[in-house]
């Protein structure tokens, strides 16, 4: 029971501070929120160690919704699975709450945003630790809402509250399929429960189910359903679109939210109802082309960004396409190991470029994302260029730094998986080549060559303050090492400690691999991290003409990168835009305004019509009633009389 | 007869609370300071939902008999009894009244300062009438009470309201009672048919031959069509939510529109199984139908009130669809869900009518930033938002949640086109928050945060938002025995588990 | 003894001479005492049957005319009096605020 504190102790601290804040607490917020999610911190260490002793707690707190055979309790459940997403979330947020001391520190809603990211927390927690889907389903939403308040934080700021908008309605529309899903599920196993669900799923298996005329397998169209809401979440194609946009929300919010936990909602749901994946070759191969085609669609984009966080997000998108490729092969664990490893490293670079565009803001610096304006930091900001150094060596898969594991599986993985793995494989390593590529020129562009500013603002830039570089080395320090829980067996025996610890909920990927492969795998993938980091090394380091040259040379390519495949501008144009005016013109002016009132209003005024005729018989002189009056008396008494 | 006598109370408690408020009214004819007629008023409507507690603690929640009865000859010569009871469906309905009358009174504090009396009166005189709509167990009770209902409100609207009052006074007026009246010669043929009785339990036990069953549904479905407001009988509702006062606002959309449902709920489906089954498809048209339709219309809406109203044609197609699915999750959930949104756009327009006192404005382009402005209001304004949008957590999810299982259990094709819905209901109430409380501030504009009455106005409406929503079993488990035996009835009379078993063979998208 | 018919000839007369006033007279006093001369003819011929049938119904609906026609007065004085204010005229061809 008292791991139910780990995530009512946040949600203490979300009403303690949304309550209070604004009156009493005001800038000691984080006295508030930190402390509640260190002890998040704590409880969750404990609980991992309580899983690894062997336990799984998977307890009903009380009954939530009964309606018929429908009953939902609220329960958690704590497997290794859980566990280790209970230290990703914790130990992440605790270190990028203290770094928003630092970084938010003046900022006019201080206490809203530890509010928020408090509540957050509360609702990433209770998504982890559902023991059941409708549960898995409140903390899906919930950290949605958290996320549509924090990247529209600054909401005065037009972009920043049109972009909290579109997160939040791009995840309905993968929520719809998502909530679908869990309403199918209810229907076909009559509970809600993982226990019970994932052990009749092999009862299930082979059943089809009439769909808008065709016959599909239950658990196929269970799972595509589910996956919607992955991908809605994760921001897979072709509902990325939102990610990029919410880089309009605090660094933190990005680092936390939009890279190292949120998203990565998505890859643990499909783990999570691995035993429902495992039945649907064709559910599996669909979450693996997504995950594939999605790594490289991404990595393209981010070849050309300018802005840093963009650049940072995309990568983002790229990596989750990483760990839906993991999935979809079958390789659970090295899905897991990757959204672990992915964390500590991507949390790092967002951390560490909010360090920059700290730095640059203080100094006055007005374009201070655009990394054309940046440059030569290196000597200013010395400690954030180290760190970002090494979050690079990490994500970009050199070897013993934390990337390089859990990619290498990955690719190992997808190399295994017959005919489609080897082209998704392929898809993965050219996509690792570019991550190599841009993320070096990430670095060159911001903290190599001279600064692309005014020297007034050279001037005035500092590194940062310790509340901010204890954090990153923090992160550092995972980024680097959080790898070595998962060495390929190949170089040490009993390495795959994290792919152990997770069989008992995700099982051992099929398939085994010769030496031979696995060392080719291994031997491609350095080599491709090597090569963009050459070819980023050229280019903006060497001969710095070269970006120029080629954009001139490949200029429409350019631009649909730059422009991101134009994809926004598509929706915009056959979705939002065509619907906005048919919901004016068709359904509001014309049914509405003209079928419907026409109708209503129609018929009185055609009474009306009517009645103006009889109107004028109305004289309005009562004498003139009266002699109708009197004249028909008359006729009655006449006919009364004479009738007879 | 099923009508054991099931009195708990040994007072009658149902009529002291249904009267409380017309004796009140009286009362308040004879008191001229306007502050103490609004103080009498609030006190009697608070003193209305005091007298009804003792029902929460001795309602019987494991049967669907009718509890709390009373009945006493009034016209024996014709066959018409005062005759009054609750259910698990009705008694609900009965405290979302009491409350939200409670609610309507203190909104109007400031508001109205014109003929403060009259006002108060008629509010008051509604309250009745609606009580008595949901308790009554006879027919003619029933028709009484249910056209009382309109002329309090036809006043509230004509003479309180804003600038086209007369025309949608009117306009309510005249659609509701075109309905009423095809009801009324529903009610006089069901009394020939049925041995000359109007007791409502006698009437719902007998079977109607398959013809006569479907003309007397469609009279009663006339009635309960325009007042829920069924797509497309819904034009009255935008125009009399925006022109009626705040507390008519919250009134009409509380309560007023549950009538429509509650009426499917209490006659058409017990009465008219077999011509229920034969509509079915047409209905979950409409329904579905009034969920797109009703949210893609908010998106061209410019004013707040109209917004709203237009959204409420959204949410109640969800609760017909629901009720009409017949299974335990979706007839339930259409409960929960009237009260729901009973709750949410009680809330949202007295909210509204809290801003426009402030700003006498109701177009949304004259809004923005506001969230700078009063950040309190713009708080509780999003917990109301989520809760329409039906996040999890809040009671809309429960209800939306059940009401699409039980459609998805029904037939497939509806669940999936009411979650529809469920997106565009995000959009433009998302929007509207944005063009409300985020973008376009507007420097020196000082208009004064929401104060201690408003938010004691609003905080019952903020508990129950949460509490259904974390814990609905407090309300489910009123109506689950009525609910069952609702649906085994109609299964019992119509030979099916399923509500659309009469179309296998259509493949109209699998069942 | 005079006969019945001279009194039914008596109220007849008298009737024709009220529908004719009441027709004719555009004062609004006017037309109420023609109204007034209606009713009592009426009476007249009720008060005649009831001594020619030996029967008191017909005194007593004589009583109730003339309270009905008392009451009936008053309240219609009582309007003119209040329409006198806000209009200053009481000829019946100009009181027409019901013209259609």
């Amino acid at each position: 029971m008292k791991y139910a504190l780990i995530p009512l102790l946040p949600l203490i601290a979300f009403m303690i501070n949304i309550l209070f804040g604004r009156r009493y607490i005001k800038d000691k917020a984080h006295w508030v929120s930190v402390p509640a999610v260190i002890g998040s911190f704590i409880l969750a260490v404990s609980a991992f160690m309580d899983v690894k002793a062997g336990n799984v707690i998977n307890i009903d707190i009380y009954n939530w919704i009964a309606s018929g055979s429908f009953k939902v309790a609220i329960g958690f459940l704590i497997d290794p699975l859980t566990a280790v997403m209970l230290i990703v979330v914790t130990s992440i947020s605790s270190l990028i709450f203290i770094y928003s001391i630092g970084y938010m520190h003046g900022d006019g809603g201080y206490y809203r945003f530890y509010a928020y990211l408090s509540l957050f927390v509360f609702s990433m927690l209770i998504l982890v630790m559902a023991n059941n889907f409708l549960l898995l389903y409140f903390g899906w939403e919930a950290v949605g809402l958290c996320s549509y308040f924090l990247i529209g934080f600054w909401f005065h700021k037009k972009s920043a509250a049109d972009a909290g908008k579109k997160a939040f309605i791009v995840n309905r529309f993968g929520d719809f399929g998502f909530g679908l899903g869990v309403i199918l599920i209810f229907l076909t196993f009559g509970s809600l429960e993982y226990t019970h669900v994932f052990g009749h799923a092999s009862v299930i298996a082979g059943k089809t189910i009439n769909f808008f005329g065709y016959d599909v397998g239950t658990i196929t169209l269970i799972c595509l359903l589910l996956f919607c809401g992955a991908v809605g979440k994760s921001a897979q194609l072709p509902l990325h679109v939102w990610l990029p946009d919410a880089m309009e929300g605090p660094t933190p919010v990005s680092a936390l939210i939009h890279a190292a936990t949120m998203v990565t909602a998505g890859v643990f749901m499909v783990a999570r109802c691995n035993p429902l994946f495992d039945l649907s070759p064709v559910a599996m191969n669909t979450v693996a082309v997504v995950g594939g085609v999605t790594a490289i669609f991404a990595a393209t984009i981010a070849l050309v960004q300018n802005d840093i966080k963009r650049v940072i997000a995309y990568s983002t998108i790229s990596q989750l396409g990483y760990m839906f490729l993991a999935l979809g092969v079958g390789a659970y664990s090295a899905g897991i190991f990757h959204l672990y490893t992915h964390a500590y490293f991507k949390a790092l670079l967002f951390l560490a470029s909010g360090s920059v565009i700290h730095a640059l803001h203080h100094a006055g610096h007005h374009d201070e994302q655009n990394m054309q304006k940046m440059g030569g930091l290196k000597k200013h900001m010395p400690t954030t260029y180290i760190v970002f150094i090494l979050a690079t060596l990490s994500i970009t898969g050199i070897p013993l730094f934390s990337g390089f594991f859990s990619k290498d599986e990955i690719l190992y993985r997808a190399f295994l998986g017959g005919g489609l793995g080897k082209f998704l494989w392929f898809l993965a390593a050219l996509a690792a080549l570019m991550t190599a590529f841009y993320s070096w020129r990430l670095i060159y562009l911001t903290f190599h060559g001279k600064f692309r500013g005014s020297d007034e603002h050279e001037h005035h830039i500092h590194e940062s303050p310790k509340v901010i570089t204890i954090p990153l080395w923090l992160l550092a320090f995972g980024a680097v090492f959080a790898g070595y829980v998962g060495i390929p067996p190949i170089f040490y025996e009993h390495g795959d400690r994290i792919g152990e610890f997770l069989a008992p909920v995700l099982g051992h990927p099929l398939g085994h691999g010769t030496h031979a492969e696995e060392i080719f795998v291994i031997a491609v993938s350095i080599l491709v991290a090597l090569a963009g980091w050459f070819i980023a090394y050229t280019m903006y380091l060497k001969k710095t003409e070269l970006p120029q040259k080629l954009e001139a040379r490949f200029q429409p390519l350019h631009k649909l990168l730059f422009n991101k495949y134009y994809i926004d501008e598509l929706y915009s144009k056959t979705l939002v835009q065509p619907m906005l005016r048919a919901s004016d013109k068709i359904f509001l002016g014309f049914f509405d305004g003209r079928i419907i009132e026409g109708v209503v209003n129609g018929v009185p005024s055609f009474i009306a019509s009517f009645s103006r005729g009889l109107r004028r018989i109305q004289t309005g002189v009562f004498s003139s009633y009266a002699l109708v009056m009197a004249i028909g008396a008359l006729c009655i008494i006449a006919a009364m009389v004479f009738w007879k | 007869m099923e009508s054991t006598a099931l009195n708990q109370i040994d007072y009658p408690i149902l009529s002291i609370i249904v009267f409380m408020p017309l004796a009140g009214a009286l009362l308040l004819l004879f008191i001229r300071n306007a502050s103490a007629v609004r103080w009498t008023s609030l006190f009697i409507t608070c003193a209305g939902l005091a007298a009804a507690l003792p029902i929460i603690a001795s309602f019987d929640k494991t049967t669907h008999l009718m509890q709390f009865q009373e009945a006493y000859e009034w016209i024996p010569s014709w066959g018409i009894n005062y005759f009054i009871g609750i259910d698990g469906i009705s008694v609900l309905f009965i405290f979302l009244t009491l409350l939200l009358s409670i609610l309507s009174v203190l909104v109007s504090w400031k508001s109205v300062e014109t003929k403060v009396k009259e006002f108060h009166i008629a509010l008051l005189v509604m309250e009745t009438a609606i009580l008595g709509v949901f308790v009554s167990l006879d027919f003619f009770l029933f028709y009484i009470f249910w056209e009382a209902m309109l002329v309090p409100m036809f006043i509230l609207i004509g003479v309180w309201g804003g600038k086209d009052r007369i025309y949608a006074a009117v306009k309510f007026f005249l659609y509701t009672f075109a309905g009423s009246v095809l009801m009324l010669v529903g009610i006089i043929v069901l009394y020939y048919n049925g041995s000359a009785t109007l007791d409502i339990l006698a009437l719902s036990s007998m079977r109607y031959p398959f013809t006569l069953q479907c003309w007397l549904f469609l009279a009663f479905f006339a009635a309960f069509a325009v007042k829920v407001p069924m797509f497309p009988f819904h034009t009255w509702l935008p125009d009399a939510h925006t022109e009626a006062p705040t507390a008519g606002s919250v009134i009409l959309a509380g309560v007023l529109i549950k009538m429509g449902a509650y009426g499917f709920l209490r006659f058409s489906i017990p009465m008219f199984p077999d011509a229920v089954k034969f509509f079915a498809l047409p209905i979950f048209i409409l329904s579905v139908v009034a969920i797109i339709y009703g949210a893609l219309v908010c998106f061209a809406q410019k004013d707040l009130k109209r917004l709203i109203a237009y959204s409420s044609v959204s949410h109640m197609g969800f609760v017909t669809l629901g009720i009409f699915a017949l299974n335990t999750q979706g007839v339930e959930g259409g409960i929960l869900q009237m009260l729901n949104h009973g709750i949410i756009t009680g809330a949202l327009f007295l909210m509204i009518g809290m801003i426009y006192e402030r700003t006498h404005t109701r177009a949304i382009s004259d809004y923005g930033g506001f969230a700078r402005i009063v950040p309190w209001y713009a708080g509780i304004f999003i917990i109301f938002v989520f809760a329409s949008i039906g996040l999890p957590g809040t009671n809309g999810f429960i209800g939306e949640f059940l009401i699409i299982l039980g459609a998805f259990g029904a037939h497939k094709l509806f669940g999936v086109l009411a979650a529809t819905g469920i997106i565009l209901g995000a959009g433009y109430m998302l929007w509207l928050y944005q063009r409300v409380f985020f973008e376009g501030y507007k420097e020196g504009l000082s208009v004064h945060d929401i104060n201690f009455r408003e938010v004691v106005t609003l905080l019952p409406l903020i508990i129950l938002v949460f509490l259904i929503g974390f814990y609905p079993d407090a309300l489910l488990d009123f109506m689950h025995p009525s609910v069952e035996h609702l649906i085994e009835e109609f299964r019992a009379d119509t030979n099916g588990k399923n509500i659309f078993s009469q179309y296998i063979g259509l493949h109209l998208g699998g069942r | 003894m005079v006969p019945l018919s001279w009194y039914i000839m008596l109220s007849a007369v008298v009737f024709s001479i009220g529908v004719l006033g009441f027709l004719m007279r555009r004062n609004l006093i006017m037309v109420f005492l023609s109204i007034e001369l209606m009713l009592n003819s009426i009476n007249i011929s009720l008060a005649a049957f009831s001594h020619y049938l030996q029967s008191i119904t017909g005194q007593i609906m004589v009583f109730l005319v003339i309270t009905v026609a008392a009451a009936e007065a008053a309240i219609g004085l009582a309007i003119l009096m209040a329409f006198y204010k806000n209009n200053p005229t009481i000829k019946a061809d100009e009181i027409n605020l019901l013209k259609g």
